[in-house]
């Protein structure tokens, strides 16, 4: 894969910095992963053009875009799509004049501009749109012209600021799909920013974590979601995270608490399981599982089918347990129980 | 409005159903307020009820009245687009560039919004006089004098409405989405096409009022005109010299040449009624 984008994004605003190292190769999405505030949509505007950096560097396709002091592209020549996390389709114009927008830049032709649109429009399917006012579409369908309308310049590198946001569940889901697939045709780069785990699992190829304007973590999806490296990733990927030091199967934690996890390392270790690895015991359990310990609940919800139940004692840990063994164990707030989990539930990897 | 004065037993309900509790009118208020209000329209009802009607046909197609009228709207109309096409630009530039002095840019731009017209009138004397800075200049190159002649009176009334287009523009430029520019920007379009392309349509309404509102500040203008473009029938008599003038000799021909200028505010106001009176 040939690498298309390569930049170092630092920005300063206010107290807030951000320096963030990113490369993308022709074909592939990276989705830029975060809470809000974490400095994605500041990355995005740098590399777009409309928020200059303070250092470091934006290249494209060989082309330097941005160094400080030395280069500076202005956005409209950058050949970079972007699709807006509210759309910002023009008002006043209509879905086809919204796509003709970017070709009629271009030079072209006012009739060639229509008949490109149109193509566009139609490949998002919405061609039975094209003289709709953006007023007069829907969430989904505005989300869709916005991508016609960036896609619509061929951009070398096309962005997207949260871009199913703004949508109610079902439309996301539908969207969300047909996203996929456009991301998966397009030959450039594409930048996902985004704060849902599942829009970044399923849009990009490579996700990006970025919190308080630094990269915590990086890789594909597998690796990120099965070895979070911070609460915020272990809580987006619903995880229970832990940090020590390991000796062979064992990992001390920092308050002195030890898990025997299944993998044998050393050093400096993440130690991860999932909620439903936690049992839950009214009296000390018997028998094999090696972690053990004993808790006090601090709070039941609803998660799906079944409740979760977190708990604070020596260890804070999610559990996720039937609503039938919940009965059972006349599950309140305040109470104490015993926490067991399986050794080959936990997994240990290097911090 | 229907709220000023609540009535017992359906003011209880409407106050009950209407969420936030509204409070009694105090009467130290209201009495003023009447009043304020009778102060601004009994003048013109004085206007409509002293009004010859039964003579209205004759005294519209009279020539000096239709003269005056035309010579009003002609020269109204060329100051607004004097107004629009320096106007917009300076809105733009005091909306979407920071520059330092700004503040100062800004306060200049209203002085003639609180400036008397007739010192305005003066000024534009000093300075586009035959003798003035400028005047003389422009009539040693180029032959042409501005006191006392139609353009004279475009000069004066774009002098007075200027600032409300500004303003009101500027406004509006403040208020849109500058979003959507970047946007347009990340489509491949420069900040002139930008602007004609995108920014100009968003605030298109803005612009309207604006025009609407110079227009109509225009139609009235007297102080700036009488001083700097004297008082000639058909040359630089407009409605509201007209209405000066006539009022030493003919008190009907006043009050009809008054109407019309009422007719027109009202329209004006009509046309603005969505921006205007429906405040918050």
């Amino acid at each position: 894969m040939t690498r298309l984008l390569d930049a170092r994004l630092v920005a300063e605003r206010g107290a807030f910095g951000l320096d963030l190292p990113l490369r993308v190769g022709a074909g592939e999405t990276v989705a830029l992963l975060g809470p809000n505030g974490a400095g994605k949509t500041t990355a995005l505007r740098s590399l777009a053009g409309l928020h200059a950096l303070s250092e470091g560097h934006v290249t494209l396709a060989g082309r330097d875009l941005d160094r400080p002091g030395r280069v500076w592209v202005a956005p409209e020549r950058r050949g970079i799509g972007v699709v807006f996390q509210d759309y910002l389709l023009f008002p006043h114009l209509t879905a086809l004049d919204n796509v003709a927008f970017g070709p009629r830049r271009r030079g072209l032709g006012r009739a060639r501009a229509r008949q490109l649109a149109a193509d566009w429009l139609a490949r998002v399917g919405l061609a039975e749109l094209a003289s709709r006012r953006p007023r007069e579409l829907s969430g989904g369908q505005a989300q869709r012209v916005a991508l016609a309308r960036a896609l619509a310049v061929e951009p070398t590198l096309l962005l997207l600021d949260e871009p199913l946001a703004a949508l109610d569940a079902r439309t996301r889901l539908d969207t969300r799909a047909e996203l996929h697939r456009h991301l998966e045709r397009h030959e450039g780069a594409a930048v996902l920013v985004t704060h849902d785990p599942v829009d970044a699992l399923v849009l990009a190829d490579r996700l990006v974590v970025v919190e308080d304007g630094a990269v915590v973590q990086e890789g594909d999806a597998e690796t990120v979601t099965a070895r979070p490296r911070t609460d915020y990733v272990a809580r987006l990927v619903g995880l229970n995270l832990y940090r020590g030091r390991a000796e062979g199967h064992s990992v001390r934690l920092d308050d002195g608490t030890v898990l025997t996890a299944a993998d044998a390392i050393d050093g400096e270790a993440f130690a991860a399981f999932p909620p439903s690895a936690v049992a839950l015991h009214a009296d000390r359990p018997e028998g094999s599982p090696r972690n053990v310990w004993e808790a006090r609940v601090a709070g039941v919800h609803r998660h799906g089918d079944n409740l979760r139940v977190q708990l604070d004692g020596p260890l804070r840990a999610a559990s996720d347990v039937t609503p039938g063994a919940a009965a059972q164990l006349g599950l309140v707030s305040g109470m104490r129980v015993w926490a067991a989990v399986k050794a080959a539930e936990i997994r240990a990897y290097p911090a | 409005m229907s709220e000023a004065v609540p009535q017992a037993a359906p003011a209880e309900a409407r106050r009950a159903s209407r969420g936030p509790r509204r409070q009694r009118v105090p009467v130290a208020l209201l009495v003023p307020a009447l009043l304020g209000l009778a102060f601004l329209t009994l003048p013109l009802a004085g206007l409509l009820i002293r009004a010859p009607w039964s003579t209205m046909p004759q005294r519209l197609a009279e020539p000096e009245v239709l003269e005056a009228l035309r010579l009003s709207v002609f020269t109204a109309t060329a100051a607004t687009v004097l107004c629009l096409v320096f106007g917009v630009p300076l809105a733009w530039l005091l909306a979407r560039v920071d520059f330092r002095g700004k503040g100062l840019v800004r306060a200049l731009v209203t002085v003639p919004l609180v400036l008397p017209p007739v010192v305005g009138g003066v000024a534009l004397l000093l300075v586009f006089g035959r003798n003035g800075l400028v005047g003389g200049w422009l009539d040693e190159a180029f032959g042409v004098s501005l006191p006392f002649t139609t353009a004279g009176v475009v000069a004066a009334m774009a002098f007075v409405a200027m600032p409300f287009l500004v303003v009101s523009v500027e406004g509006a430029l403040r208020g849109a989405d500058a979003r959507y520019e970047e946007a347009a920007a990340t489509l491949g379009a420069g900040r002139w096409t930008v602007f004609t392309r995108v920014t100009l349509p968003l605030v298109a309404p803005g612009i309207a009022a604006g025009a609407v509102l110079s227009w109509a500040r225009a139609l009235g203008e007297f102080g700036a005109t009488i001083t700097f473009a004297g008082n000639f029938p058909g040359r630089t008599q407009t409605m509201p010299l007209a209405v000066y003038l006539a009022l030493e000799t003919d008190l009907e021909a006043a009050i009809v040449l008054s109407l019309i200028l009422l007719a027109v505010s009202v329209t004006v106001l009509a046309c603005l009624r969505d921006r205007w009176t429906a405040a918050p």
